[in-house]
């Protein structure tokens, strides 16, 4: 069991820092996920811990020793990359099995880790085969293959998935979760899919800009995000994010948040008071279709996604944002139909104009 | 290695293949006639010369200054007289009456050349030379290349030059891909300088560096060894050049992932960028045993002694001060070519699966 620490983190490409002071702890056998858009710095803070980047400043530590003049091949980590990186000219179970070579292991032991790692990912009958015979999918496994026979301290996923198309990418998924589960290891998985990293992860890390926008357990991400971009970036669909000007409201005490037409009603709230610019921010599930007279919202249906078990409506508001609203079930709307729309004020996030949250959950 | 190759049109879709194929069938475009007589043109000026060496090589010497010179190695005629010991060579001769016959000459006096009727010996005739042409058939003088394998001692020579190319290339192949490797993977100050400086040297001809090369090679006791001919040529900017340019279309990531595999330099080297450079290395390869089967120059100045003698120089020993053994030259020459020929005929299909494909996908 591993535990890796980055502390002060910084890396700079001639006068350009990438990352700018990351500080991190993933815990002896947490699945952490680094997530973000591209160009973000996550792939680069991987290969930071991998090794294959020196840093500018700061310290990366592995079980506590630190590491940061430590080649990447003495660091006993093992990585899958997005090219899987499959060495062509050899055989699979030679690809497996090169690793364990250049460790000097006696041959008996390390067939036997190559049969038993083969036989966990289904991948026996393919040892003899040489990389370019194989399918998207099967070269995935025998990279994973790869780092899994090397017993390594920690594994580390360089988006391992993204080259697969989008069935055998949610297959993989599973198997990569039961993997976690099964062999219990450290993993350090790098990916932009927002999914991928609610499914896989004990803990989520958010990358914006070479910065942690938030870490923590997927939920309380979703539930709490700390600013506007993490509450945009987790949740598919993203969450509908409204950039207003709160007024003075009807009663005593209370303010409204205005944008032309739309008025949202909501009591006192420490932090925002007249005058001031806030992003109100509620997930399509939390908006509920209502009468017009309870109404936060009217707007137009602009088209429907009609999933059977699910609903989305994609409705025009009178601001530039577009409105998405999810709804169990099947729901007959025709496009251009106008509906009135409640936000469930426990699960609105308000967001000061700096981005960062004022409250998660607002008192009905 | 690519696998998306074409397969191979024959000969003969080549020869019939034209420009926009399947339109316009059975006329010639002005480019297909242009593109016919320039390959034409190109083939004769390449392999003419390898052509007429090999054709002559099986003339006598006789026929090898004749003027005007003929295309085929062809021998005259001679016939058997009663009378005279040796054959007598056969001439197609005029007559003063205008006759053609086809007499046999026993002597020549000036221009004028005494001749006998090989049926008839007794009768002679007097004929000016000019109004007499040889007799010929089409005849191969295999005796040049039969004499010299003899008297030239052609199979130490063939080893000299075999351990030389062998040795060389093994030699080159292994520095030129050490440079390379360093130059193409490892992310370095001064790594462009250091590479230009590589490409730069391919401006100076060995003829500029022919004496220091020597001083050095002398001060180490080389001299009259195969190690002097071995040792100088073998880094060759070229190769790194090469060797360097296809190594860097090799992606970062296995070297990554073979460093993650807790590769060594070495082992990244020798068991992942080694192998996947393989085409280009068959390309240096190919060269390497062209040049060094080839050279000339340097050997003839190194060697000195004929036990150490390669072929090339060997074959300058036909070459007198004052008298040049032609035929034995050009049937040895032949000889030494055969060789770098089979080799590249082996090889030929890795230089164009080396140049023209990057070798990953």
């Amino acid at each position: 069991m591993t535990e890796i620490a980055l502390r002060g983190v910084r890396k700079s490409y001639g006068d350009t820092e990438v990352i700018h002071g990351v500080d991190l702890q993933v815990a002896s056998g947490d699945f952490v996920v680094f997530v973000g858009p591209s160009g973000c710095g996550k792939s680069t803070l991987l290969r930071i811990i991998a090794g294959l980047e020196e840093i500018t400043s700061g310290t990366v530590e592995i079980d506590g020793e630190v590491v940061n003049h430590v080649a990447a091949s003495e660091r006993g980590l093992a990585m899958v990359f997005q090219s899987y990186a499959l060495y062509p000219h050899m055989s699979v179970y030679q690809n497996m099995a090169f690793g364990l070579e250049n460790a000097k292991m006696p041959r008996s032991e390390i067939d036997t880790r190559v049969r038993e790692a083969a036989g966990m990912l289904q991948i026996t009958e393919l040892l003899a085969r040489r990389p370019k015979a194989l399918s998207g999918g099967q070269r995935q496994r025998v990279a994973i293959g790869r780092a899994i026979v090397r017993d390594p301290r920690a594994f580390l996923f360089d988006e391992p998935l993204s080259n697969l198309d989008a069935e055998l990418r949610v297959t993989m998924r599973k198997e990569l979760a039961a993997l976690h589960a099964k062999i219990g290891g450290t993993m350090v998985y790098v990916t932009h899919d927002q999914t991928e990293a609610m499914t896989l992860a004990d803990r989520i890390v958010v990358l914006e800009g070479g910065n942690v926008e938030q870490a923590g357990r997927p939920l309380d991400l979703y539930n709490r995000p700390r600013n506007v971009f993490v509450a945009g970036f987790i949740g598919s669909p993203r969450m509908n994010l409204i950039e207003a000007q709160a007024v003075k409201g009807d009663e005593r005490g209370t303010v409204a948040l205005v944008t032309a037409e739309t008025r949202i009603s909501l009591p006192a709230l420490p932090g925002i008071g007249p005058g001031d610019r806030v992003t109100c921010g509620i997930r399509p599930e939390h908006i509920r279709i209502t009468e017009a007279s309870k109404a936060d919202v009217s707007a137009a249906v602009a088209f429907s996604e009609q999933l059977g078990g699910e609903t989305y409506l994609y409705c025009d508001t009178d601001g530039p944002a577009q409105l998405t609203v999810h709804q169990l079930g099947q729901l007959p709307v025709e496009n251009g139909e106008v509906l009135h729309f409640a936000f469930d004020r426990e699960r609105m996030h308000l967001f000061g104009e700096d981005g960062e949250v004022i409250a998660n959950g607002v008192p009905a | 290695m690519s696998d998306a190759i074409s397969p191979r049109p024959s000969l003969g879709e080549l020869l019939s293949a034209r420009r926009g194929r399947g339109r316009r069938r059975g006329r010639l475009h002005w480019t297909d006639v242009f593109t016919w007589v320039y390959l034409a043109l190109g083939i004769f000026l390449m392999f003419g010369p390898v052509v007429w060496l090999v054709l002559s090589s099986f003339k006598t010497p006789a026929g090898l200054v004749e003027f005007p010179p003929t295309f085929l190695p062809l021998g005259q005629i001679s016939v058997e007289v009663a009378g005279h010991e040796e054959p007598l060579p056969l001439f197609r001769a005029t007559l003063e009456d205008g006759s053609v016959r086809e007499l046999a000459q026993v002597r020549r006096i000036g221009i004028v050349s005494q001749m006998v009727d090989p049926a008839d010996p007794e009768r002679t005739f007097r004929v000016p030379i000019d109004r007499r042409a040889p007799v010929r058939e089409f005849r191969m003088a295999f005796e040049n290349y039969v004499d010299p394998l003899k008297r030239f001692d052609f199979t130490r020579y063939l080893w000299n030059s075999v351990a030389v190319t062998v040795a060389a290339t093994l030699v080159t192949l292994l520095i030129n891909s050490m440079a390379a490797y360093g130059l193409a993977i490892y992310e370095f100050r001064g790594r462009r300088a250091i590479m230009l400086f590589v490409i730069g040297t391919l401006m100076i001809p060995i003829t500029v560096i022919l004496v220091p090369v020597y001083l050095v090679v002398t001060s180490m006791g080389m001299v009259n060894s195969l190690w002097a001919v071995i040792l100088p040529g073998a880094a060759t900017p070229t190769g790194v050049f090469l060797l360097r340019q296809y190594m860097l279309t090799i992606p970062t990531d296995l070297i990554e992932a073979a460093r993650m595999d807790k590769a060594s330099e070495w082992r990244i080297y020798w068991r992942v960028v080694m192998p996947l450079s393989l085409p280009a290395i068959a390309v240096l390869a190919i060269f390497s045993i062209m040049w060094r089967w080839n050279e000339f120059l340097w050997p003839l100045i190194v060697l000195s002694r004929s036990e150490v003698y390669t072929l090339q120089v060997g074959l300058n020993a036909f070459q007198g001060e004052l008298d040049v053994q032609w035929h034995y030259i050009l049937a040895m020459t032949v000889v030494t070519l055969l060789p770098v020929v089979l080799v590249f005929a082996f090889l030929q299909r890795f230089i164009a699966t080396g140049i023209a494909s990057t070798g990953m996908k």
